[in-house]
């Protein structure tokens, strides 16, 4: 060891180390003597009480909470239900039973033993789920089959009851066995493998607050883990019910509007961006997945090329064609350019070389016009003087390729082009031919319907931009609202003042779209009475010259859509409307209208505090009685006499008096018990029943 | 550059500690493997080979650099730490209601881990620098805000284990720094004070580690409870008797009364297994790997070298003695792992870094 402790520099004192040495070693014989006190002089005692250690903690499932419309009228309920298990540490060989079980349990026996080889390498005592919802005559076959087949256990619990034929699927969502991929993520860092947990939609979205807690019993259990008696429990703490801001009434109208026409509806109120009926089509009956869905059914689902389970009015990103235009006459009029711009349509318009087609001849054609003709010969000009920097800046300012942030999961950010865009992801040039097909929204830009309705609305607002939600946010704990937007980034609420005049400018050419008139392209969707202003968008699938080669089949269609509000300026309703492959865009203007009056006749009839006018009875009904007299003891009532007679009653009360009045003086008790009808009752509210033959007599 | 390259070679490096590091981390990856068994945990063994063989890279890495630059470095490093934590409170994923984690890409990191590090190095620096005479009061209070400042930060995370780790190695500094007996009597006077007015105002601990802290005192009184963690605990290592249960024998560990058995309760579910001898064993193990340590503090070249690894001794004593401690009913519930047993990344990561560091040193002890 050729080292000099004269020629290195200043050291740890050596005595300073050999107390540390020490120390160590000291803390080393006091854990080794701990150890020695509880493995080697306690060993027997804690033996003892590792055999006694017989309390094993059994989850006592949490109600899922309830969903309610704006109203507190229900829509998501739960429902008792039974589920099947499997105990396998009866010294029973139950591979034998497996046949008869799958039998009896209508259930198919290479799924079950499927179902078994998963759980092989689960605790012995770990009971196995395999049917869940048991029927009456399965759970009779349980009962009957006690001695022969004890390992099967039946528990109660609760399940999910949704609205039928798909109400409102997608904005529910629907729940199911949480998946191994979600137990790694941190967000589900309190989930056990099988525990019910929401999939999609708000089922997904609020899990956490509708989920509940599950509680606990502490069941005893010998060293085997069989069950042997109870000590306590504690009780879980059921899941909050929400209220969402879905209007039942208005999301009746919208799927019906909607029928089953591939596409997607969507309403807002566009003050507070609650969200007032939300429809995707084609829809999925979430009842199938509360109990474990079938293969068949699932594959069906997953493989329609018509996306039943995309929620399209926030997961369709498609080309907003002509809706786009609204976007295009606010960037217009605040630059300054839409105001003085006359353009002569003649049917299209070309300067870069390749001709962009309008559908009609037009004619001279402004801002004012514009709007309601939808002229693309109009927008491709703007579009060539605004350029695609300024289109979108505009676009994006507004809220065009970013989400929206609404309380959904799986939103989608649609896309806004620039040449910057197509720089990076392309790269290649921009050409201004691309600037006149985004001028009127087709080319590369893509929005989803809910996208459209916050813009559009906006704009009818003055730029008062909101962000989207489906549950009112006051029935939560404020923090756990702000971590859940914090993990929604999108263009939120914002205000981008508009000019006042092109406000009106814009609106009232909104509002011209649907009134009647010659090239107006919503005029069939005119409401009297109703300030409904809108814009319709046609957006191609396929270019011209291709459609002329195909054989126009069904997807070569356009898709169309339509965003209404209601009334025109500062509107309390905005409505979009995607149809896909709807061919014309007047259709899906109706469709919007049917929503859009549905809305105003409810608020009419709340404003007006009217009841919905009832039909009248045609004609006053004859009603027969007994009766005894008011003032007859209880005790003589063998004796007491009994009144018989026919009344007319009419809506207003009885309206003759008896057609003939009978006397009975020989009663029995069964006839004492009768009581007098309710109509008669009824007639006379709130005074004692006296009838008005007794008076007259 | 040329004298040193001479004088260090792999030829130096700690063979011995390195064996006996690997024999330990050979133990934790069976003990992983018998204790998630038949929790949704299970595979996590595999999980923590890939931490370990990266750990490995690691420390061969971090032999390699010189110490001496470390050391350079550490103010810019010590300052990345500040932001790293104070990042961690803003934008780290809430796990279980407390901000610890902090994700870039696939993987999640916790920051106050290899602060530690950085504290070991940064402190080594510090009393380095003011060589070996005897201290003064600014020089003491200087050391308590470089370690009190991140401490801090870590505290209110909540991580009360992680930030606990970070006072070993203020300790450690001050003592063999020069501190002299009349100060460090009235540094544990007012500490003593400090710690209780900070426990009876109520504000600095939450109330589930106040409980947790307390509940060891008699876990009896409330077995449901705070206190049933540590009676299992102590059930599971007594009733592991002198050879144990055998490995996936265990019904403590197998019957998920233990709970976290992969990671902070590690011990017990090794002891319940493996019985007094295994125990011991481990013990032992982590007694010679600690005296290797010290023997290589004493042989380093210098000071800060010293320092260094002395600073590491403390943090591993410490965690040791807390995380075994708490096993066998000696200390409260803390949080802190078993340094190269209990399974997780980010204290894997940490240990073989360290332990580069001394290899670090050591390679370099004929280097003057």
């Amino acid at each position: 060891m050729a080292f000099d402790k004269v020629t290195r520099g200043e050291k740890v004192s050596g005595v300073k180390l050999t107390t540390v040495q020490y120390g160590i070693l000291a803390l080393m014989l006091a854990l080794t003597a701990g150890l020695w006190r509880l493995q080697v002089l306690g060993a027997q005692n804690f033996k003892v009480l590792a055999e006694q250690n017989r309390i094993r903690k059994v989850p006592v499932l949490a109600g899922r909470g309830k969903l309610f419309d704006r109203e507190n009228r229900l829509i998501v309920d739960n429902y008792p239900s039974a589920s099947c298990f499997l105990v396998r540490e009866q010294n029973h060989n139950i591979d034998a039973d497996l046949p008869i079980i799958a039998r009896g349990l209508h259930l198919d026996l290479d799924q079950l033993r499927a179902t078994l080889k998963r759980y092989r390498s689960a605790p012995g005592y770990q009971p196995i789920p395999i049917k869940e919802d048991v029927t009456a005559d399965e759970q009779a076959f349980i009962e009957a089959h006690r001695n022969e087949l004890p390992e099967l256990e039946t528990i109660e619990g609760e399940r999910r009851l949704y609205p039928r034929d798909g109400f409102a699927a997608h904005l529910i969502g629907y729940v199911g066995e949480v998946s191994e991929e979600d137990l790694n993520q941190t967000r589900y860092a309190a989930y056990e493998p099988g525990d019910e947990v929401g999939k999609a939609g708000v089922e997904q979205m609020y899990d956490q607050i509708l989920r509940g807690q599950d509680g606990s019993r502490d069941v005893i259990v010998d060293s085997h883990g069989r069950e042997v008696g109870y000590l306590g429990t504690q009780h879980a703490v059921p899941g909050k019910d929400l209220r969402l801001t879905i209007d039942n009434d208005l999301q009746r109208a919208a799927e019906l509007a909607l029928g089953d026409r591939n596409g997607a509806i969507v309403a807002m109120d566009p003050r507070n961006g609650e969200i007032l009926a939300l429809v995707s089509r084609p829809s999925f009956d979430p009842n199938a997945f509360t109990v474990r869905i079938e293969r068949g059914e699932w594959n069906k689902l997953i493989t329609d090329p018509d996306h039943p389970l995309m929620n399209k009015a926030i997961q369709a990103q498609l080309a907003p064609g002509s809706t786009f235009k609204i976007l295009m006459s606010v960037a217009g009029l605040e630059e300054g350019i839409a105001q003085d711009l006359k353009v002569n349509c003649s049917g299209g318009w070309g300067p870069y070389g390749f001709y962009h087609h309008c559908d009609e001849k037009h004619g001279a054609v402004d801002i004012h016009n514009a709007i309601p003709y939808s002229c693309d010969t109009f927008y491709y000009q703007l579009g060539d003087k605004l350029g695609i920097d300024r289109i979108s800046k505009y676009a994006s300012e507004f809220g065009f390729g970013q989400k929206t942030g609404i309380d959904l999961p799986g939103e989608q950010a649609g896309l806004m082009p620039s040449p910057r865009w197509l720089m990076r992801g392309y790269h290649r040039r921009w050409y201004p031919d691309e600037t006149l097909d985004v001028a009127i929204g087709q080319g590369a830009v893509q929005a989803t319907p809910l996208q459209l309705a916050r813009i559009i609305g906006g704009i009818a607002s003055g730029g008062h931009l909101v962000r989207p939600h489906v549950v009112f946010p006051d029935q939560m704990d404020p923090t756990f609202y702000k971590d859940l937007l914090e993990t929604l980034p999108g263009s939120g609420t914002t205000d981008i003042p508009i000019n006042p005049e092109d406000w009106v400018t814009i609106t009232d050419g909104m509002a011209a779209v649907t009134q009647p008139g010659y090239f107006h392209t919503a005029g069939s969707a005119h409401l009297e009475g109703i300030d409904l202003a809108g814009k319709t968008g046609t957006a191609q699938v396929m270019s011209h010259e291709a459609l002329a080669k195909t054989d126009k089949g069904m997807k070569t269609r356009p898709n169309v859509w339509f965003v209404g509000v209601t009334p025109r300026r500062n509107p309390e309703l905005v409505v979009a409307v995607l149809w896909q492959n709807g061919e014309f865009s007047f259709y899906p203007a109706r469709l919007g209208a049917r929503v859009v009056a549905a809305y105003v006749e409810k608020q009419r009839r709340l404003a007006n505090n009217l009841m919905p006018e009832k039909k009248v009875m045609p004609k006053p009904a004859e009603v027969g009685a007994i009766w005894t007299e008011p003032n007859s003891s209880p005790d003589s009532a063998a004796t007491a006499k009994i009144h018989g007679g026919r009344f007319l009653v009419g809506p207003a009360g009885i309206v003759d008096q008896p057609v003939s009045g009978v006397r009975a003086e020989a009663v029995t008790k069964a006839a004492q018990a009768v009581a007098p009808p309710a109509q008669a009752r009824a007639a006379q509210p709130g005074q004692p029943w006296k009838p008005e033959a007794e008076k007259k007599q | 550059m040329s004298p040193m390259r001479r004088f260090m070679s792999f030829r130096d490096f700690d063979w011995l500690l390195f064996g006996m590091v690997a024999l330990l981390c050979t133990i934790s990856v069976f003990e992983i493997f018998s204790a998630t068994l038949h929790t949704k945990y299970v595979g996590f063994h595999e999980k923590q080979i890939y931490w370990i063989v990266g750990g490995v890279v690691a420390m061969f890495l971090f032999a390699k650099v010189d110490y001496h630059k470390l050391i350079d470095w550490v103010p810019w490093a010590y300052g990345f730490c500040l932001i790293s934590l104070i990042a961690v409170k803003l934008v780290g994923t809430k796990v279980l209601g407390a901000r610890r984690w902090i994700r870039i890409g696939p993987m999640h990191f916790q920051p106050s881990e290899w602060v530690k590090l950085i504290l070991i190095l940064a402190v080594a620096r510090y009393f380095a620098n003011l060589g070996a005479r005897s201290l003064t009061w600014k020089d003491i209070f200087k050391a308590f805000a470089l370690v009190g400042l991140p401490m801090m930060l870590v505290l209110i995370q909540p991580d009360m284990g992680t930030s606990l780790t970070y006072t070993p190695v203020l300790i450690a500094g001050l003592f063999l720094g020069g501190i002299n007996w009349r100060q460090a009597l009235i540094l544990i006077v007012c500490g003593t004070v400090f710690v209780a007015g900070a426990w009876s105002s109520g504000k600095v601990l939450k109330p589930y580690q106040k409980a947790r802290l307390t509940s060891f005192i008699n876990p009896g009184d409330d077995p449901k409870g705070s206190g049933y963690q540590l009676l299992q605990s102590k059930i599971a290592v007594g009733s592991g008797g002198i050879w144990g249960k055998g490995a996936e024998k265990g019904s403590q560990t197998q019957g998920a009364f233990l709970p976290i058995p992969h990671a902070d309760f590690i011990f017990a579910a090794f002891s319940e297994e493996h019985g007094f001898v295994g125990a011991t064993f481990v013990l032992l193990l982590y007694f010679s790997i600690l005296m290797r340590l010290i023997q290589n503090a004493q042989t380093a070249a210098d000071l800060p070298g010293s320092l260094i690894i002395m600073g590491i001794v403390a943090v591993l004593t410490f965690q040791i003695a807390v995380n075994v401690g708490m096993v066998i009913g000696f200390m409260p519930v803390t949080g802190i792992p078993l340094p190269l047993m209990s399974y997780g990344g980010s204290s894997v990561l940490f240990t073989f870094l360290a332990l580069g560091v001394v290899m670090n040193v050591r390679m370099r002890r004929f280097v003057n």
